[in-house]
């Protein structure tokens, strides 16, 4: 007590350091050795992963183009009113002749009309003809006059709001636009009913998903149950038929359900054959929404059996047994002894599926049609056909929220140490 | 009207009969594959209330008996009776048997009141008689603390949760009890006094048990019969007393207890006692329990504890030469050779009275014609 041994205050190594510091150094070699192990791994997943989907996900909101083409007119464009209802003055449409000079010689004219094409139509035609017959106006007489006799759109205030609206460096545009939402005058407003799509595709691809997940589920519990009982051999057996799935193409898998669903397909012409369909009422099981979930549905099943299988493992067969002895009868030991147990597989195999099956894109491509496309069938649309990758850039954030905000919710009501996945 | 006499007779005796053969295994057999039988032609009778255990070295098919009496394993042959009434066609949860499992099977999503209260509920009892079960049953495995009712089993020690299970067989008041080795996952101390424990409870409350159990001392210890299972077939049933001090059998002498033996050929034979000639040339006489007669082999068996040594006044003598001794506090251990064996142990008490022997010595030992047991040569 008198040796002041129990003074409060961080303990000391021998040396008069604090302990934790000493601690901290002793450790730093060997963190820095493990860091080495995996360096060139995290290097690889940086430079091949993480940063081109950043840089994706960026152009989201990147709306540099229209600065930079057009910074006099940008800069000129600040002093007029988009309200007044009148085009802007002489100022700003010598601003713009300069500016296309520029932006003719370096060709960048129509990359910049394809970026407003997609805020107001006509855009991208007006800059391209305009861009033809900028060199011919003469730069002392009335350049608003001139600008409006190549396009009258140049003397339509709306063409200039447009320009005036998407000027800064980034935009919300794109998020807008996958929302069904657009930037107007008045600010954000919804877009017309008939050019409405993403809200309901997100729908149609989180109902889809939910639908495929409890499908999933139904056909995986019991067979997982079969698995995690049979007797080594033929749980065994059954096991390589679960995997069977994974060491067949995926595209044949696809394709293999096109041959048995399809119309005059082997499903169809059983059915026509026994008589249960008429050949003129032929079921439509293919390229519709039943299509796009009886194929995800067999290809995402062993992401649901695998995880429960690796739960059921674990649960004793004594639990069972107790149940019985105790007088529960087979369903209820089922449901109230092994079913609680068997859970967190539930929950590790229903988050697997949810997830692969939001982003699935080559099944519902194929076998999809119209009625049963997903949206990354939209965002693959959108990166390699209509080349508008900042939309399907915000469309893949706003895919990415959901998921991570669902793994949230997961979280909060079940929490996500109650999964296992083996 | 001779069938009708025996029906009489049976009704007459239908009281008494009952309770001493509340459990009965009629000619039971059990194959898993069809090409081996596990359990081999077993008859066996348990009375209500009685303590019986069945020991047996693992694979002789004593679990598999328990599992057939539990209802989860199904009779290849024969029949089993519970309380009069064959129950081969039972399903487990209609049996009314409480069993208390090797891993205590707590159920782990459960609380320890919820445990206790599964099998009420499944029962249909009314909440009030639940509670009131549920803790009583608490209290006589001595958890009846307001802690330990609403814990996980996870967050019980092994004793703790052992407790439990016994509980939980016990709360819905079956007639019958099984364990199957309740003890095995527990250090040696506590097995000792849960052994106690489980026999005191089970004084208590009068219900029957059936224990399964390869430890024998355990086996000793609490049971009022014992039934040594080897090779699917029961070797002895007989109490505790009887089975350490007379072995029927070669395998139960083995079994139960430490056992010197001596290999040997019957050369007379005469009123219980055979005259054994030893294949080290002595001659001795021992109790003739189950050797087949004059001219066959037999192993001679006596407790290492009843060999008297340097005591002139015993009829059967012998040499013997000490190869090892070992100190063991109350009792001296000690190697020796006897008859051309080397493996004959003697316990000599640590008593003054005792000389000390020192290795390489050689001294007469003996033992007392009844002590010597010649049995079926193994």
């Amino acid at each position: 007590m008198a040796n002041g041994e129990n003074v409060p205050g961080p303990i000391l190594a021998a040396d008069g350091r604090p302990l934790r510091q000493s601690l901290a150094r002793a450790l730093r070699l060997q963190k820095l050795r493990a860091l080495m192990l995996i360096a060139p791994l995290l290097i690889f997943i940086l430079v091949t992963f993480a940063a081109p989907i950043a840089d994706m996900l960026f152009r989201s909101v990147e709306n540099a183009i229209v600065p930079d083409t057009l910074p006099l007119t940008v800069a000129a464009l600040e002093d007029w009113d988009d309200a007044s209802g009148q085009p802007p003055g002489e100022k700003v449409f010598a601003a713009l002749r300069r500016d296309l000079l520029a932006a003719v010689a370096a060709k960048a004219h129509t990359k910049l009309g394809s970026r407003l094409n997609y805020e107001q139509t006509g855009v991208a035609s007006l800059l391209r003809k305009t861009g033809r017959r900028v060199k011919r106006m003469e730069e002392d007489g009335d350049l608003a006059a001139q600008f409006a006799e190549v396009h009258k759109s140049w003397a339509d205030p709306e063409t200039w709001a447009t320009i005036k609206r998407f000027s800064s460096a980034y935009t919300s545009g794109y998020f807008l636009n996958a929302v069904d939402a657009k930037l107007g005058a008045t600010g954000i407003e919804a877009r017309p009913e008939n050019e409405r799509i993403y809200i309901f595709l997100f729908e149609r691809t989180l109902l889809l998903s939910v639908v495929i997940t409890v499908a999933c589920l139904l056909i995986g519990y019991p067979v997982a149950f079969l698995l995690a009982t049979l007797p080594m051999r033929t749980s065994n057996m059954l096991m390589i038929l679960v995997l069977l799935p994974f060491w067949t193409s995926l595209l044949v898998r696809t394709s293999a359900w096109k041959v048995l669903l399809q119309q005059q397909g082997v499903i169809n012409d059983t059915l026509v054959f026994i008589g249960l369909v008429a050949d003129d009422g032929r079921l439509a099981m293919i390229n519709n929404q039943t299509g796009t979930i009886i194929a995800m549905t067999h290809i995402l099943l062993p992401f649901m059996i695998l995880p429960l299988y690796s739960v059921m493992r674990t649960i004793p067969p004594s639990y069972m047994r107790a149940a019985k002895s105790l007088g529960a009868t087979d369903w209820t030991a089922f449901w109230r002894v092994y079913f609680p147990q068997s859970v967190p597989g539930i929950g590790a195999g229903a988050i697997l599926v949810f997830i692969l099956s939001i982003g699935y894109y080559i099944t519902p491509e194929l076998v999809g049609g119209t009625s049963g496309t997903f949206i990354s069938n939209r965002i693959a649309y959108h990166i390699s056909s209509s080349l508008n990758w900042g939309l399907a850039a915000a469309l893949g954030v706003i895919l990415l929220v959901v998921v991570l905000v669902l793994y949230w919710l997961y979280d909060r009501i079940i929490g996500i140490d109650n999964v296992k996945l083996g | 009207m001779l069938a009708f006499g025996r029906q009489l007779l049976a009704i007459g005796d239908i009281v008494p009969d009952q309770d001493r053969a509340f459990v009965v295994f009629d000619g039971v057999q059990k194959s898993y594959d069809g090409e081996t039988l596990v359990v081999k032609n077993l008859n066996l009778e348990i009375a209500r209330g009685e303590f019986l255990t069945m020991l047996g070295p693992s694979g002789s098919g004593k679990t598999t008996c328990l599992m057939m009496l539990a209802g989860f394993e199904v009779a290849t042959h024969g029949q089993i009776n519970l309380g009069g009434r064959p129950i081969n066609n039972i399903p487990p949860h209609k049996r009314g048997i409480g069993m208390v499992f090797q891993n205590y099977a707590l159920f782990p999503h459960m609380t320890v009141a919820e445990n206790l209260a599964f099998p009420l509920q499944v029962r249909r009892m009314s909440r009030a008689e639940v509670d009131g079960k549920v803790q009583r049953a608490l209290d006589m495995v001595q958890m009846g603390g307001t802690e330990f009712a609403g814990r996980r089993p996870a967050q019980l020690s092994g004793g703790q949760q052992q407790r439990v299970a016994l509980a939980r067989a016990l709360v819905f008041e079956p007639d019958l009890v099984l364990m199957d080795e309740p003890l095995g996952a527990l250090d040696k101390q506590l097995r000792e006094h849960m052994q106690y424990e489980i026999k005191h409870l089970h004084e208590r409350l009068g219900v029957t048990v059936v224990y399964v159990t390869h430890d024998q001392s355990e086996a000793l210890t609490m049971s009022d019969r014992i039934a040594v299972f080897n090779d699917g077939v029961i070797q002895q049933l007989a109490t505790p007393e009887d089975l350490y001090e007379r072995p029927e059998n070669a395998f139960v002498a083995q079994f139960i207890g430490e056992n010197n033996k001596l290999d040997g050929m019957v050369t007379a034979f005469a009123d219980k006692e055979a005259r054994v000639h030893l294949d080290g040339a002595e001659e001795i006489g021992a109790l003739a329990v189950n050797c087949r007669g004059v001219g066959f082999p037999t192993m001679l068996s006596i407790r290492p504890e009843r060999v008297l040594i340097a005591e002139p006044s015993a009829p059967n003598q012998l040499q013997g030469r000490v190869v090892e001794l070992i100190y063991l506090g109350d009792h001296i251990r000690c190697r020796m050779e006897v008859a051309g064996r080397d493996d004959f142990i003697v316990k000599i008490p640590n008593s003054a009275k005792h000389s000390m022997l020192r290795v390489g010595e050689t001294t007469p030992i003996g033992w007392l014609t009844n002590d010597c047991r010649a049995l079926d040569a193994a």
